[in-house]
């Protein structure tokens, strides 16, 4: 009847991630989807169309959204170095490194309304239009989304709230910006680039 | 440092101090106790259940006799979409989220979920969306175009009210509460399993709320989008599915379905995950082939994702292309087979006992078996052809959301309500409401395959006299009733065991899994120290003789009593779930509450166009959010 | 083969206990007048008897299984496993090759076109359908002639929401989508008049969108053709003619056509052979002279939410001959 005794050994905490890394992982799973359902949705009407972007409509311009692009996903070298200083306790360095980082997303928001603002077509113009303008907006929302976060935790680290030995928020906000970052890849291939191909 | 004490009754007081929720009505709104809330989950939805059959059944009334005049064509569309969309969206979904909710920190052998505060959220979205989609028809214009939905049916030119609005944001509202449900239940699954539950160790119902959280990440968003776009149209006059401005109204089916159908999968698991609970232990006989039905539901899952085009085999789709999606839709039954043949053999082993519990499976199986034969004739393209919209496929999905998921869910409350709130049901009346069920639903469903054959297309709100259909319409719609009458005495013989039931033992049916290791109904701490599993059937296998933890760490500690009276979690970590971390529970709050209120308010502002609405919400929203953030983890210590 | 099927529709009945249904119904999937819904047929009686096959012998695995431990059997040798591979997985997936090539097979002989088929336009309105023979500048409603034993193709499409076009003894159903035009192919063997309906929800009246297909053997289709382009038809009587001033000092002319005639309306049904049509309002009604007069009054009370307007001030005599003349045109 009697088993072996059973040995408990825990593991170093250092080991793995925290459960809220984790959640941000499966929310952002989801969120990809959302760009795929919306990304997929794009190729599925313009595979319906005979002119791509139609007639009176000019193609997405190069310039301005590559040099952005280049400002977005740079953003992420300045996350990556503060999730470096993070563990090596160099509060002051997490708090440069954020405050880079927000810099950097705050000029591509701005990017992004100035083109809003100075549109040469409405939302509703076409099927065209639409896809344009409602998948620029919801990356747009997230941009804005990760800099109310930044915003936070900066807050947080300011107010000595964030310490080596416990830093979940920013953790969690690091990984949240790659994503949006990642995910713009996608969005620009498909917004600005593939109509250029045909 | 054993680990498996017992508290003296001065620690358990103390525990009870602790963990109390406040009394009345600042309890109510600021739990975070995940028993609570999964009750609550699981009240909610029966109430949407009721009210979603009483649509049907005023429905029933209405074809029961040719040309009748109960409802008007109106009503009648309101009533079936109504139907449709609270029992897909308001009963099922969420009542199995509640199950999962309840059960599955008792089942891994943790103190709560992994994010008490967003499982408090979770339900408080899900009941203001439910009660933003019922509050349709306080005003009058409750959604009519199908729960389905198909534009332009759907499109501000041909349904300008305000109907449709209701059913497209409300369903991006409810998704909210299914999707941050899902998150919550994977990282808990994953993070929170007691030392020694292996991932080959976990109870099959575990599995099956696993791989439901994970469809939920994966398919929801698709009708997100589906109804963003749908509600963008109407509301801001976008042109997604406007053919006239190079949209495409078939981008909105496959958007649909794309979600649709790995849904019917996402409520169907979990019933299953049910089944192979409730199987084994009145079979007296571990559950057979166990590795055989977790991967069953793993690849029914993946497969789910490649099947949607089935939907719209009469789309005018190229014949190619369809093959495909037959090919998959056929393949889809060898898991639901291998799992079937897995009960048939734990019973042929086993020693069955005939409880109220294991009829309701014993009739899942049967019904299921009819929706499976079924499900595989209409993946046969030339005969889909002649059946979709027709009466034989609303039998089909009767036989399958209904009998195949209502019936574990009715086995479900008889096996766990004992445990939930410390009364037995009566097995008698239990007897009585479960036959009257088999029996009405069958005599209701079945005769419906046949109305489909003579050409009665689904949704018609009238029919003639003299196509044959008069008197099987009037047996289906009297036989309703009677399986009306069946959930109505489960319904009493809950209600008559809240006073009169015999008070259920820790453990009355003699079961394998860990939730029946505690009292009935559970401390609210659900363990005062974390058991330790040394097997797949911790109550069935030999107990560990011995503990050995090794001291000095704070995840160990958090196992032991002093961990409940710290209101500490262990988290474990790897596929042997060994002790990491501690999460520390947090303190009831209002913040899940408002948060929700805030979401609430903003999609009421888009329903009435009235900007300012939106924008306080999202203010609220946001402000609770950050509140919320602040504080995280660092803080509570 | 119809004695054969004969034969299946008895044992169906028995099997399903239920022999007053009457799966020889009007309208029964299971009593094919077309080669295609004939061949669905025969797919369906292949899957009806592996299905009755599989839920039989499943069933009483299930009632066995149950049983067994009760009737104080020793414990079974068997091993899980077994069960598994041969119930779960073998005997399915051989049923399921069975299927798929029947499927592949009998989907590619449905969607094969055939050259000389005759085509028709078919155009899913709010809730009717307006019916074309291009060619032959020929437009009615709700009715649609074809000849037997010819292949017939029905050019699908909608100017408003999704329909779909069912004709349950004849082929199985294809939608009518806005944007994208759809056909669907099939031949009728047997001379006769069957009933078709809307099968995708399109609103309020998606219940009262009814149709027929009217097979007749090639001569008299040729003959009905001819007559139909030989517009316009006279007014038979006197009551009839003073309908006709009725019709065109109404307005009735806004929203309907009636061939030859100043009546070139678009929004409503073609009236020019309404006299011939079996039911009005798309199998709202009969068409009797009775209903149709009801109808002219207020169509909106026989089926609510049609956009026919009421005409409740029109004079008794008025309503007579507009229905006389209506009624005279066939």
């Amino acid at each position: 009847m009697s088993s072996p005794a059973i040995r408990i050994e825990p593991v170093p905490r250092t080991r793995g991630y925290p459960t809220a890394w984790w959640g941000m992982v499966v929310l952002i799973t989801t969120e990809a989807m959302v760009f795929i359902s919306l990304l997929a949705s794009y190729f599925f009407v313009r595979a319906g169309a005979s002119k791509w972007p139609p007639p009176g409509i000019p193609l997405p311009e190069l310039h301005r959204s590559v040099v952005f692009t280049v400002v977005l996903l740079g953003s992420s070298i300045p996350i990556f170095w503060m999730e470096y200083a993070l563990v090596r306790g160099h509060m002051r360095q997490v708090a440069v490194s954020l405050a880079i980082a927000f810099l950097m997303g705050l000029a591509f928001l701005g990017n992004t309304v100035y083109d809003y603002l100075n549109q040469e077509f409405g939302l509703r113009e076409n099927a065209y239009a639409s896809l344009f303008w409602v998948i620029l907006g919801l990356h747009a929302i997230h941009v804005l989304v990760g800099l109310l976060m930044s915003a936070t935790v900066q807050v947080k680290v300011w107010t000595g709230r964030v310490t080596p030995e416990h830093h979940v928020t920013p953790e969690v906000f690091a990984l949240y910006w790659h994503f949006v970052d990642g995910v713009w890849v996608f969005v620009f291939a498909t917004l600005f680039l593939s109509p250029h191909l045909r | 440092m054993a680990v498996t004490e017992q508290p003296t009754p001065e620690v358990a007081e103390e525990l009870e101090e602790r963990w109390e929720d406040a009394p009345g009505i600042p309890g109510f709104f600021n739990t975070v106790d995940h028993k609570r809330i999964g009750m609550r989950y699981i009240y909610t939805a029966f109430l949407f259940f009721f009210a979603s059959g009483a649509l049907a059944l005023v429905m029933r009334v209405q074809l029961a006799q040719p040309n009748a005049g109960v409802l008007s064509p109106e009503t009648y569309n309101e009533f079936f979409t109504m139907h449709g969309t609270a029992m897909i969206f308001l009963f099922n979904t969420p009542v199995l989220a509640g199950f999962g909710n309840y059960l599955i920190p008792l089942m891994l052998g943790s103190r709560d979920m992994a994010f008490p505060r967003l499982n408090a959220f979770s339900y408080w979205i899900f009941l203001l969306s439910g009660l933003f989609l019922l509050s349709s028809f306080v005003v009058g214009h409750p959604p009519n175009g199908g729960w389905f939905a198909y534009t332009p049916l759907t499109s501000k030119p041909y349904s300008s009210g305000i109907n449709i609005d209701f059913w497209g944001l409300g369903v991006i509202f409810v998704g909210i509460s299914t999707t941050v449900g899902a998150v919550n239940f994977i990282v808990s699954i994953f993070k929170l399993r007691a030392p020694g539950m292996t991932l080959n160790r976990m109870p099959i119902f575990v599995w099956s709320m696993l791989v439901f959280s994970f469809m939920v990440i994966f398919a929801v968003p698709s009708i997100t989008v589906a109804a963003a776009l749908l509600e963008l149209d109407r509301l801001f006059g976008t042109a997604f599915y406007s053919v006239g401005g190079g949209g495409s109204v078939l981008l909105y089916q496959h958007l649909f379905w794309f979600w649709g159908h790995p849904e019917v999968y996402i409520l169907f698991i979990p019933a299953t995950g049910m089944v192979s609970m409730i199987i084994p232990v009145f079979s007296r006989h571990r559950l057979a082939g166990y590795v055989w039905v977790a991967t069953a539901l793993v690849t029914v899952a993946f497969i789910s994702f490649g099947v949607w085009v089935h939907h719209m085999f009469a789309t005018g789709i190229p014949a190619l292309a369809l093959s495909f999606f037959s090919a998959a839709s056929l393949i889809i039954t060898l898991p639901s087979g291998v799992q079937f043949f897995a009960w048939i053999a734990t019973m042929w082993k086993g020693v069955v006992h005939f409880s109220t519990a294991m009829l309701f499976a014993l009739g899942f199986l049967l019904i299921f078996l009819l929706g499976g034969i079924t499900g595989v004739m209409v993946a046969v393209l030339p005969f889909d052809w002649q059946v979709t919209d027709s009466y034989f496929v609303v039998a089909h999905f009767h036989y399958v959301l209904n009998g195949a998921v209502v019936f574990p869910i009715f086995g479900a409350l008889y096996y766990w309500l004992p445990k939930m709130t410390g009364r037995m049901l009566d097995e008698r009346l239990g007897k009585i409401s479960f036959w009257t069920m088999f029996i009405g639903f069958n005599v209701a469903f079945f005769p419906m395959h046949i109305l489909g054959f003579l050409g009665m297309p689904r949704r018609i709100y009238t029919y003639d006299s003299g196509l044959g259909w008069d008197t099987l319409n009037l047996l289906i719609s009297v036989a309703s009733f009677v399986f009306a009458a069946g959930t109505l005495l489960t319904l009493y013989n809950f209600v008559r065991s809240r006073f009169r039931g015999a008070r259920a033992p820790a453990d009355p049916w003699h079961a394998d899994s860990l939730e029946w290791t505690t009292t009935s109904p559970p401390p609210e701490y659900n363990f005062a120290a974390i058991p330790i599993v040394n097997g797949r059937h911790p109550l069935w296998d030999d107990p560990p003789s011995s503990v050995e933890v090794a001291d000095g760490q704070p995840s160990t500690r958090a196992l032991g009593i002093v961990g409940a009276l710290e209101k500490d979690m262990p988290v474990t970590e790897g596929l042997d779930a060994r002790p990491q971390d501690v999460l520390g529970i947090p303190e009831p709050t209002y913040l899940p509450f408002i948060a929700a209120v805030g979401i609430a308010l903003l999609f009421v502002g888009l329903l009435v166009e009235a900007a300012i609405i939106g924008v306080v919400g999202v203010l609220i929203g946001m402000a609770a959010v950050v509140h919320w953030l602040w504080r995280t983890s660092e803080n509570l210590r | 083969m119809s004695a054969r099927h004969r034969r299946r529709l008895v044992a169906l009945a028995i099997a399903v206990g239920i022999a007053t249904a009457g799966c020889g119904g009007a309208h029964s999937i299971v009593n094919p007048k077309g080669s295609e819904a004939d061949r669905v047929a025969g797919v369906w009686w292949l899957m009806f008897g592996l299905a009755a096959a599989v839920y039989v012998v499943v069933a009483g695995c299930i009632l066995y299984a149950a049983t067994r431990g009760r009737r104080r059997r020793g414990p079974s040798r068997l091993h899980d496993n077994w069960f598994i591979w041969i119930g779960g997985v073998i005997v399915p997936f051989l049923i399921l090759v069975v299927l798929a090539v029947v499927t592949v097979d009998a989907t590619s002989a449905l969607r094969t076109s055939s050259p000389g088929a005759v085509r028709i336009d078919v155009v899913g309105k709010l809730w009717w359908w307006e019916v074309r023979y291009p060619g032959h500048g020929v437009v009615t409603a709700n009715e649609i002639h074809i000849p037997r034993g010819t292949p017939i193709n029905v050019h699908l499409t909608s100017d408003n929401v999704i329909h779909s076009f069912w004709v349950p003894q004849l082929a199985g159903k294809m939608d009518t989508i806005p944007g994208q035009p759809n056909n669907l192919q099939f031949t009728a063997d047997k001379v006769g008049r069957y009933a078709g309906r809307c099968a995708e929800f399109c609103g309020l009246q998606h219940a009262h969108m009814g149709f027929d297909v009217i097979v007749e053997t090639p001569a008299d289709y040729g003959r009905w053709l001819a007559r139909r382009e030989r517009v316009p038809l006279e007014p038979a009587s006197e009551e009839a003619a003073s309908g006709q001033l009725v019709f065109q000092r109404e307005a009735c002319a806004g929203c309907h056509t009636i061939g030859g005639t100043d009546a070139q309306g678009t929004v409503g049904p073609d009236l020019t052979d309404v006299g011939s049509r079996r039911l009005l309002g798309a199998g709202a009604i009969e068409n009797t002279p009775q209903n149709m007069r009801a109808w002219i009054r207020d169509a909106g009370a026989i089926k609510p939410g049609v956009q026919m307007p009421s005409f409740q001030s029109l004079p008794d005599r008025d309503v007579a001959a507009l229905a006389a003349y209506l009624e005279s045109l066939k």
